[in-house]
Formats: C-alpha cells, sequence, structure tokens
C-alpha cells in the first residue's frame, strides 16, 4: 500500500516544564505527514517546527527506535504505545490514524514514575526492583562451558518468552492499579526456570515483591490489561508463577 | 512469614481464600434453594432450610460472616492503595480495549452485591433469627410440623415477599446477576492469585468461572423470575 498524506492532525500533547510544575495539555497542528512516518518521526516533525517558532521542543524518550530497548513509552489515544498490538511506540505508524485526527498524548501516569519533563518520566523504580534482586549471583572463575547445563526447550522457550520484556513500563501505565506485578514476574520467571537461577528463587521473589510494594506501586487484580498492552505479549502466567514462588517462599520462613 | 499479609500477594491470597469460601457456601445456598422449585408445598424447602440450623451450620455461620468481612475488608484496603497507586489520572483511557468490565470493575460489583445482601439479610435471616419480633421491626415466622418436627416456615416468608412484591422480585433478580458478573472473573482470579495457573489452566478455569457464574446467577435467578411469572 503506498504511502498517502494525513493532511492535517491535532496534538493534545502533555506539557511540564520539570518534575515540580504543574502540567497542562498544549494543542499542536501537524501538516502534511506521511503514513508511512513513524509516530515517534511525526513528533520530530512537530519539534523541528517549534524549533523554528523559537519555541521549546516536546521532550519524549527515545533510543534504538526498532522496538527492543524499552525507552519510548507514551500513552497515545488511551493506549499504552498507541492503538496497535505488540509493538512499542516507535514501531506504531501513521498509518493507523485518519486525516483530521485529534490524537491525545500523555505521559505513563504512576506514582512510582514521576513526570520529568513533558512526556518523560522517571523509571528508576523498575531498577530499584531489579537491583533487589533480579539477578544471577555468580562467584568468579573461569569461564563455564557453554550448554554444558542441560535444561528442557519447553523450559529455555519459557524463560525466553519472559526475557523478552524490555522494562518501557506499559504494563504499569495501562494497568488500572498502577500494579508492577508483570514486570516483576517477567524477571522473575527468566531466571526461576533456568537452573542457574533456580537457586535463588525464594530470595529473588520476597525481595523483589518487597521493593515493589515499598515504591508504591499498586496490588495486581487480574485484570489482563498488562499482557494485552505489553509490546513484548508477556502473559500474566508469569504471575501466576510469581504468585507461587513467592508464596511457597514466604510458607517457608 | 513474617509481613505476608501485608505484602500485595498476601493481601491478594487472603482475597482468594475468603473468595474461594464464600463460593463454596454459595453452592450449598444454591442447592437448598432450588428445592423451591421442585416442591410446591414447600416442604422440602423448610426441610432444607431447617437442616441449615444444626449446631456445625451454626458455627460455620460464623466463619462465613468471618469470611465476608475480611473479604469486603481486605477488597477496601486493596482498592484505596490501588488508587493512591495512580494520583495523576489520564484525561483520555481506553480501558474496555485490554480487560473486560467485571473484572475493571469486582469493587463496584461487589458494592452492589454487599447492599442486596444487607436487604437479603434483613429479609430473611433477621426475621427468622427472631430480631423481627423482639424489635418489632419485620415480621415473625410461622412454624409447620414436618414429620413431628417442629420448625419455622421459612417457605411462607419466601414465597409471601416474592409473591407480593415485583419489586422485591427484581431486587434478587439483579443480585443475582451482579453475583454471575463478579465470578466471571473472580472465580478464575482466585486461582491465579494463589499461583495456580499457566497458559493452559488460565484457559481451562476462564472457561469453568463463566459457566459457574452462569449457573449461578441462573440458579438464584429463576427463583425470584418464577414466582413473578407466577410458576412457583
Amino acid at each position: 500500500m503506498a504511502d498517502t498524506i494525513l493532511k492535517e492532525l491535532t496534538l493534545k500533547v502533555w506539557r511540564q516544564k520539570d518534575r515540580k510544575s504543574k502540567g497542562k495539555f498544549e494543542t499542536y497542528k501537524v501538516h502534511n505527514v506521511s503514513t508511512g512516518t513513524s509516530f515517534l518521526e511525526m513528533l520530530d516533525i512537530l519539534n523541528e517546527q517549534l524549533v523554528s517558532e523559537k519555541q521549546e521542543p516536546i521532550a519524549f524518550d527515545h533510543d534504538c527506535r526498532e522496538g527492543i530497548c524499552g525507552m519510548c513509552s507514551l500513552f497515545i489515544d488511551g493506549r499504552a504505545h498507541g492503538p496497535d498490538r505488540d509493538v512499542t511506540t516507535c514501531q506504531l505508524h501513521m498509518r493507523r490514524f485518519k486525516d483530521g485526527a485529534t490524537i491525545t498524548i500523555e505521559p505513563w501516569r504512576s506514582g512510582a514514575f514521576p513526570v520529568i519533563k513533558d512526556l518523560i518520566v522517571d523509571r528508576k523504580a523498575y531498577e530499584k526492583i531489579l537491583q533487589a534482586g533480579g539477578y544471577v549471583s555468580v562467584n568468579t572463575g573461569g569461564v563455564p562451558d557453554a550448554n554444558a547445563i542441560p535444561i528442557p526447550n519447553e523450559k529455555a522457550e519459557e524463560a525466553m518468552d519472559a526475557a523478552a520484556c524490555i522494562g518501557c513500563g506499559a504494563c504499569v501505565a495501562t494497568c488500572k492499579n498502577g500494579s508492577a506485578m508483570l514486570f516483576v514476574a517477567a524477571k522473575v520467571s527468566q531466571l526461576a526456570l533456568l537452573p542457574q537461577g533456580k537457586v535463588e528463587t525464594a530470595r529473588r521473589a520476597k525481595a523483589m515483591v518487597a521493593k515493589m510494594d515499598e515504591l508504591g506501586f499498586g496490588n495486581c487484580t487480574n485484570t489482563g490489561a498488562c499482557q494485552t498492552e505489553c509490546p513484548k505479549g508477556i502473559s500474566i502466567s508469569h504471575i501466576a508463577r510469581l504468585n507461587r514462588e513467592y508464596l511457597l517462599a514466604k510458607v517457608k520462613d | 512469614m513474617s509481613n505476608l499479609l501485608t505484602s500485595s500477594i498476601g493481601k491478594k491470597l487472603v482475597m482468594s481464600i475468603s473468595g474461594l469460601f464464600l463460593i463454596t457456601f454459595l453452592c450449598v445456598h444454591l442447592t437448598i434453594n432450588l428445592f423451591i422449585l421442585f416442591d410446591s408445598s414447600g416442604e422440602l424447602f423448610n426441610l432444607g432450610a431447617h437442616f441449615m440450623t444444626n449446631p456445625v451450620i451454626k458455627i460455620i455461620e460464623y466463619v462465613l460472616f468471618a469470611g465476608l468481612i475480611v473479604h469486603f475488608t481486605w477488597a477496601t484496603v486493596l482498592t484505596i492503595q490501588n488508587l493512591r497507586a495512580r494520583p495523576v489520572g489520564y484525561a483520555k483511557s481506553k480501558q474496555g480495549e485490554n480487560a473486560n468490565w467485571a473484572s475493571r470493575n469486582m469493587f463496584i460489583i461487589g458494592g452492589v452485591i454487599l447492599i442486596f445482601l444487607i436487604i437479603h439479610l434483613y429479609n430473611f435471616w433477621w426475621n427468622i433469627k427472631g430480631f423481627g419480633e423482639l424489635f418489632g421491626i419485620g415480621e415473625p415466622v410461622s412454624k409447620v410440623i414436618i414429620d413431628g418436627v417442629e420448625m419455622h416456615d421459612t417457605y411462607a416468608l419466601v414465597a409471601g415477599l416474592l409473591r407480593n412484591s415485583v419489586c422485591y422480585c427484581i431486587i434478587y433478580i439483579i443480585g443475582a446477576i451482579f453475583l454471575g458478573l463478579h465470578l466471571t472473573h473472580g472465580f478464575w482470579s482466585a486461582f491465579q492469585s494463589i499461583g495456580f495457573s499457566n497458559d493452559l489452566w488460565r484457559k481451562r478455569l476462564e472457561v469453568v468461572a463463566y459457566l459457574f457464574a452462569v449457573i449461578i446467577a441462573l440458579g438464584f435467578g429463576i427463583i425470584p423470575v418464577s414466582f413473578l411469572i407466577g410458576c412457583a
């Protein structure tokens, strides 16, 4: 399908000077955007326009722009990463929008992810959860032989599915409770399923859940919204595994 | 075990266990209710209701009240915490596109069920326990003798209420529907929260949840409906 031109788009964008300021929506018009443009490129076009008008460009997170780094965010028209399934905002294209459309763009909303500027939120809370236990303790020494430990294929596949998490925060952003359970579950699962990570599963689950609670994320009510909006399609079955590992660990205490 | 019950997953465990306990009660309650439909003399239902006054059940009755209070209290705490987790809301949010209505509104549905429950307890439990007579609010329940045993004529109480009031029939139908809605999410969610789920079992449990919800809603709903259309 050949690209066409969207003659006019109206953008309602959240602008906020810094962490402490009160933000508000500003309305902008963008003209002649090709449907082959990615959503972030469309924002680049708008920013060029703002700079040439001597206005402050819109701040938004982005890095690889190929859907694997987890930097881009944005709550577009009421959906995390926009209307498409299984894609990040950078992989969303303007062909998903109609000419003359009004698009609302908001930052992730969560008490644990405060807005730093405009559409950028502070996702350090995720790093703190990982620091609490999202790793395998490895003693120094010689490099172990790869594939020396047999791992059943389905376990490896499931661990890889969980490891697909890029930590973008869409699960928290979309959850009506602002719960980080899908993220934590993915990080616990990817290690718990493998022999190298299994040893520390109990300690890991307890430490990461405690940190998650401490940081003010909400409680999971199993609505499943997170797995629908997750750009990597991570299943809430991992949440069931986290619940299991956590409860077993606590009972053994 | 330290701080298990104050953790997010621990609180969900409490919701799950109390919910599953309330579900077992619903099954017993529905079984006895359906006696109304199979015997229009009311004898079978009265015997069923009388059976529910045996000492073991009387003790379980307290556990049941405790279960309800725990389920409601923890739900309130969780809901408040969840609201606090997002101090600034979205201007535009299309939650309907990624999660179904019942799963997003469990607290509200539960609230409707609670209001229904208060009405329901006042209609029957209050009067059967004799509080109606004691406080002069409500009505005394007549007695019948079946097989030489004197017992409350519970059938007359139920039939009297539902035959004479379209309004109460509608309240009981609404109660049944909301209970069903609550169970469509609550049933499988309880298993997810205790960790008994994976990609395969979640699909199975969701199917069972829908079936169970329909059985409960239809089962409880059919009684006021049959009184409403004059079949019982």
